[in-house]
């Protein structure tokens, strides 16, 4: 797999990789991919909840360069935007910062997905600290 | 002596050729260049000896006679040829082939193809360590079957399959018996009559010969085994397979199966030391490691190991100055993990995870280390960076995850 420059940086220094405090309601934590599918990425947000500004980002990903490099990306984005323009990244922007080919486009949409679970876990987080029931949108041990 | 990077440990997919056989092959391209086939002239008698030295050679690396080594182009034309060229012959016998699922493509495909025509296959499961079960090789055979092909060893994880007890249930029942012997031989003691095969493929670039040549043996007596030639022509090759000798090739392959007729104690005693010192050192280092396939059971120089909880092609990106195979997904044309590492029913998770080390003649003690150090660092640095391995340390069971699949 002939990789671009920047994905091989992202695999050799990958970004913010580790873990917030996933019990904490200002986090939110994304889980997304199955890894008998090869790829699992988690990630987490830390929102000021004053501000709605990503004050953190981690990452963990189980998965190929591309994936590695996807949500190393990402975190690198998260950071300092609010919640909203976190929502508004595209896994089109990840495909063409990074140069993605096309076989490794899932990468890209598994880091949305991950942005977008991570920033749902969050939401649900607060309202159900303001009392209102809500579901998650990421995986959970069964019950 | 220093060392050369990149490391070269992908020994299956193949390996150099072996500079005593270049130079057997040299004079064969522009001294002595003529064709087998001419019969009136010394350059086509010098070729034709060569071709029949060769030919000997590769016989007695397997316990054959001369007589029955038909040179081919390699071993995907080998299966091709045994396969369809049984089906054919045998049509009036019977319409059913038994093989097994984790055969290389170029007889699965091969069987498919055959399907298609009218045939009826049976794709035997394996166990756990990647063997056929006899017992079921037993209750799939009926009144139509007409061909066994089962490989001697598997190419992605090294196990050997029971040939001789397989050639001897055919022998039994009366079927024919054709084996993929491709990373086998020259590597293990392989010997067509002890075994009972009928049929067997082989290739000279798996064993530090040239691409592009390879051979099928072909049973003359009890029984004497008759094809259906796939290329049509001049006739060469007992009528089985037309086409002008490639002369050079065919020397290579001689030499080749000379030498590792020659050095093949040597070379397994020197190997499966390396081999079992490359499996050692990696447990020593990491926890979650699992071998695919029978330890019993193997190719000297053969090992394949999932390292859990981390992807493949990531692990082979962090050791890109070592040239080894992995059974993820990702480094497959396909987009499938191996269906080999599917079949041995350890989860598609592992298959993900796994990585084929295939150690020949020039490898090194110093190599070896060098593997071990390197993998160890990537696999801890991945493992550091996998959410995987975090949940299975905090005490999660990922088995009982709901994944969000995509």
């Amino acid at each position: 797999m002939a990789y671009s420059n920047k994905v091989i940086d992202h695999y050799e220094n990958p970004r913010n990789v580790g873990s917030l405090p996933k019990d904490s309601a200002d986090v939110g934590t994304g889980l997304v991919g199955a890894p008998e599918c090869g790829d699992v990425m988690k990630l987490q947000v830390l929102v000021n909840p004053e501000t709605g500004i990503i004050d953190d980002a981690k990452f963990k990903t189980f998965g190929c360069g591309s994936a590695i490099a996807s949500s190393s990306l990402a975190t690198e984005w998260l950071k300092g935007k609010t919640v909203d323009q976190a929502l508004a990244i595209k896994n089109t922007d990840i495909v063409a910062e990074l140069s993605l080919p096309p076989v490794k486009i899932h990468c890209s949409v598994l880091a949305e997905d991950a942005i977008k679970a991570a920033i749902a876990d969050y939401k649900t987080k607060q309202e159900k600290e303001k009392g209102v029931p809500a579901t998650a949108g990421h995986a959970q041990p069964n019950a | 002596m220093t060392m050369k990077l990149p490391i070269y440990m992908d020994y299956h997919a193949t390996t150099p050729a072996d500079p005593r056989v270049v130079e057997a092959m040299l004079p064969y391209f522009t001294q002595q260049f003529g064709n087998a086939a001419s019969r009136n002239h010394a350059f086509g008698w010098e070729a034709e000896e060569a071709v029949e030295n060769a030919r000997k050679q590769v016989a007695d690396l397997i316990g054959a006679s001369a007589k029955e080594v038909i040179f081919t182009s390699g071993a995907t034309e080998s299966n091709n040829l045994a396969i369809k060229g049984v089906a054919e012959m045998y049509r009036e016998k019977g319409n059913h082939i038994i093989t097994c699922v984790t055969e290389h493509k170029a007889v699965i495909d091969t069987c498919k193809k055959l399907e298609k025509q009218g045939a009826r296959v049976t794709y035997l499961p394996v166990q756990k360590d990647g063997r056929i079960n006899l017992d079921e090789l037993r209750a799939a055979i009926t009144d139509k079957t007409i061909l066994i092909t089962i490989m001697t060893a598997n190419n992605e994880i090294g196990v050997l399959q029971p040939i001789a007890q397989i050639g001897a249930i055919a022998k039994e029942k009366g079927i024919l018996f054709h084996t993929d012997a491709v990373q086998a031989v020259g590597k293990v003691p392989v010997n067509v009559n002890e075994m009972k095969v009928d049929l067997l493929s082989l290739s000279a670039h798996k064993m530090y010969g040239p691409k592009g040549v390879g051979a099928l043996y072909v049973r003359r007596r009890n029984p004497r085994v008759l094809l259906s030639e796939q290329i049509s022509g001049g006739g060469h090759e007992r009528g089985m397979r037309s086409g002008t000798l490639n002369v050079p090739g065919i020397v290579g392959l001689g030499k080749a199966a000379e030498l590792c007729r020659l050095e093949m104690v040597a070379d397994t005693e020197r190997l499966s030391k390396l081999r079992d010192r490359l499996n050692a050192g990696l447990h020593k280092n990491l926890d979650e490691l699992y071998v695919n396939g029978s330890l019993e059971h193997r190719l000297p120089h053969s090992l394949n190991i999932s390292f859990a909880y981390v992807e493949g092609e990531s692990l082979l990106m962090g050791i890109n100055d070592v040239a080894v195979s992995s059974g993820s997904a990702c480094t497959s044309a396909s987009l499938e993990p191996s269906y080999v590492l599917k079949a041995l029913g350890a989860g598609d998770d592992l298959a993900h995870s796994s990585i084929r080390f295939g150690l020949g003649r020039w490898t090194t003690e110093e190599e070896v280390d060098y593997v071990i150090d390197k993998l160890t660092n990537v696999v801890r640095r991945l493992r550091e960076m996998s959410p995987l391995y975090e949940m299975v340390k905090e005490g999660v069971d990922l088995s009982k995850m709901q994944w969000v699949t995509h």
